[in-house]
């Protein structure tokens, strides 16, 4: 029993490590999810699929045309990031004016788009990077060097993020504009200027979180939907448009999902966390950390 | 107003009559699927024109179906009584997921997100249980033995199904238009209009929302089931998750979200450009539909927002309708 008992701890500790660098990747998603909310007030239902676009992109540059990684990454984040400007133009843009289910429906068009354009385009096989990193061992614990380079990478994405919003003038624009819409554009801030902008970031930080995500799982054109729908439940917990509530969501459900999978499927960490979201809608509806509006 | 009964009933009449007078299977099988989809795209439209956005209803529509077929290859359990025990469990589904949501006013854009989750967690827990439900590989209920296929609801007969989902479909559409002459319509349209001005003026919105998405669920829960019955295959990506929530929203929208035959319009238009699409290209298709389904609903929700029937209708009318497209 003493044995078990030491065993199953390491494996818990270890799920837990885990789950904190699985965190760092949904907190990026959660990121760039929120900061389109907050600023163009939208809700991309495409994000997961720009996310899976951006996997694809990384296996073609590094696979195909044999790209060093290092390399191949700026690439990625600058498509996905493309990507996003051209969804807020062509898609975004027209409806800015129309009732906000319609906006957000004609993203769930957009997902159809993605996710057959990438069947048409790329088949339905399972394709990886082929890049095996090292594991990582401390004492009976084992973790890749691939989750750590995702956590590490992650933060430093929002990191990046959070200086670009507080020290330079476009992203001083960007905060105000989504404080208010129309009296920034009074005050002569192009808000159309900082849509696009915006979009692009939020597309950067889905390359990125790509970039990162490649390393870990292969990638198909349905592997959105195993991420997507758990980055909805993370922004919608932490409050939508709210950066630090999705944040720390992101790790609650990071921990959840991991917890969850050591004890059964994967698949269950994520009925797990689902069950958990239900819980915490009774608890705290307007998301764990709820602006007072 | 008594021609329009009377055009109703030629109609239906001409419907019934059919499969005696025409048998070609191919075409009798096409109709029956635009007919169960038809179904459960009307069952999507009495929350959608209430502003009630849901992407959940590939996740009811996973429990109609898997529901009943566990049931009966693992119990023997008759579709006759799994159909009715699945939609109650879509139902309790629904209850869990849109109680919170409605009494802590989780709406708009937190309420399609949490059930678009639940769509993917129906999907998830479909694939997670695979020992039980055959993972994506899909499932197939068990056939009954010679002279059960009345107590399995499993007919070879094309004639035979196309009667029972024209039952439905016009069970459908009777609920469609039960629900449009109540006091629910009323409540529930000045409920998407504001719901602090709704509950002031006595709207019990709480109440009226869940009545609606429960008879939502349920019918969304049948129509699943009937698929599952009729096609004796269902996989997790046929009948469930995010897909399936927005090839509804889909058809909704491209026929009409405001008019009781739109979701029809929109079945016959989807499940048309489907076939077409698979005949033209053969298994090259795989995928070509759901490019040509996301390019129209892009199109159609800022060029035609209300559909091609709504839109049709709008042009004969001229008189404003009383819809918020919210």
């Amino acid at each position: 029993m003493q044995g078990f008992l030491d065993i199953f701890d390491i494996y818990l500790l270890e799920a837990v490590v885990n789950g904190i660098l699985l965190g760092g990747v949904l907190a990026l998603l959660a990121l760039g999810l929120n900061l389109i909310f907050g600023v163009i007030d939208v809700t991309w239902i495409c994000y997961a699929e720009l996310v899976m676009i951006g996997m694809y992109g990384m296996y073609y540059m590094v696979q195909v045309f044999g790209l060093p990684y290092w390399v191949a990454a700026p690439f990625a984040i600058l498509l996905v990031a493309a990507l996003g400007a051209a969804l807020h133009y062509i898609v975004i843009a027209p409806l800015l004016t129309a009732p906000p289910i319609n906006q957000l429906l004609a993203t769930g068009g957009v997902l159809f788009i993605l996710q057959s354009f990438a069947t048409v385009a790329f088949g339905i096989d399972f394709r990886n990077l082929g890049i095996r990193l090292p594991v990582l061992a401390i004492g009976e614990m084992h973790f890749s060097y691939s989750r750590l380079l995702a956590f590490a990478a992650a933060l430093i994405g929002m990191l990046a993020i959070y200086f670009f919003m507080k020290r330079t003038y476009t992203g001083t624009a960007i905060r105000a504009v989504a404080q208010d819409r129309q009296i920034m554009s009074l005050m002569g801030v192009d808000t159309k200027r900082i849509y696009i902008i915006t979009s692009a970031l939020g597309g950067a930080l889905a390359g990125l979180a790509a970039c990162l995500l490649v390393l870990q799982y292969d990638v198909h054109p349905f592997v959105g939907l195993s991420f997507g729908p758990i980055t909805f439940l993370i922004c919608v917990l932490g409050g939508l448009g709210n950066f630090v509530g999705g944040f720390i969501a992101a790790f609650v459900f990071a921990q959840i999902i991991s917890l969850g999978g050591l004890f059964s499927d994967l698949e269950w960490g994520y009925v797990l966390a689902f069950a958990f979201f239900i819980v915490m809608m009774f608890i705290r509806p307007a998301g764990l950390f709820a602006r007072r509006s | 107003m008594n021609s329009r009964y009377i055009a109703w009933a030629v109609g239906l009449a001409a419907l019934v009559a059919l499969p005696f007078v025409y048998r070609e299977p191919y075409h009798l099988h096409i109709l029956v699927l635009i007919l169960i989809w038809s179904f459960a795209y009307t069952a999507w439209s009495i929350m959608g024109r209430f502003g009630l956005v849901s992407l959940g209803h590939g996740g009811f529509m996973g429990v109609g179906a898997y529901v009943t077929a566990l049931l009966w290859n693992h119990l023997g359990v008759s579709p006759w009584i799994g159909i009715p025990i699945s939609m109650v469990a879509a139902g309790v589904l629904a209850l869990i997921v849109a109680y919170p949501c409605f009494r802590f006013r989780i709406t708009g854009h937190y309420f399609v997100l949490v059930t678009l989750a639940l769509s993917g967690i129906v999907l998830q827990v479909i694939t997670a249980t695979r020992d039980y439900t055959g993972g994506s590989l899909g499932y197939t209920p068990n056939r009954a033995p010679s002279g059960k296929g009345l107590l399995a609801l499993q007919f070879d007969d094309k004639t035979t199904w196309y009667l029972i989902a024209l039952g439905v479909w016009v069970l459908g559409l009777l609920v469609w238009r039960w629900v449009d002459r109540s006091m629910s319509r009323y409540a529930m349209e000045a409920i998407s209009e504001d719901e602090d001005a709704a509950a002031a003026a006595g709207v019990n919105v709480t109440a009226e929302k869940l009545k609606i998405t429960l008879i939502s669920a349920l019918m969304t829960a049948l129509a699943g089931a009937l698929y599952c019955q009729y096609q004796m295959f269902i996989s997790p990506d046929t009948v469930s998750g995010i897909a399936v929530s927005l090839q509804m929203v889909f058809a909704v929208i491209v026929g009409g979200l405001y008019v009781s035959l739109g979701p029809t319009v929109g079945a016959i238009i989807t499940i048309m450009l489907a076939e077409v699409l698979r005949i033209g290209f053969g298994t090259k298709a795989v995928g070509w539909d759901n490019l040509v389904y996301g390019v129209l609903l892009v199109i159609f929700i800022i060029f035609l927002p209300k559909g091609i029937l709504g839109s049709v209708l709008d042009r004969l009318k001229t008189q404003p309708k009383p819809s918020g497209t919210k």
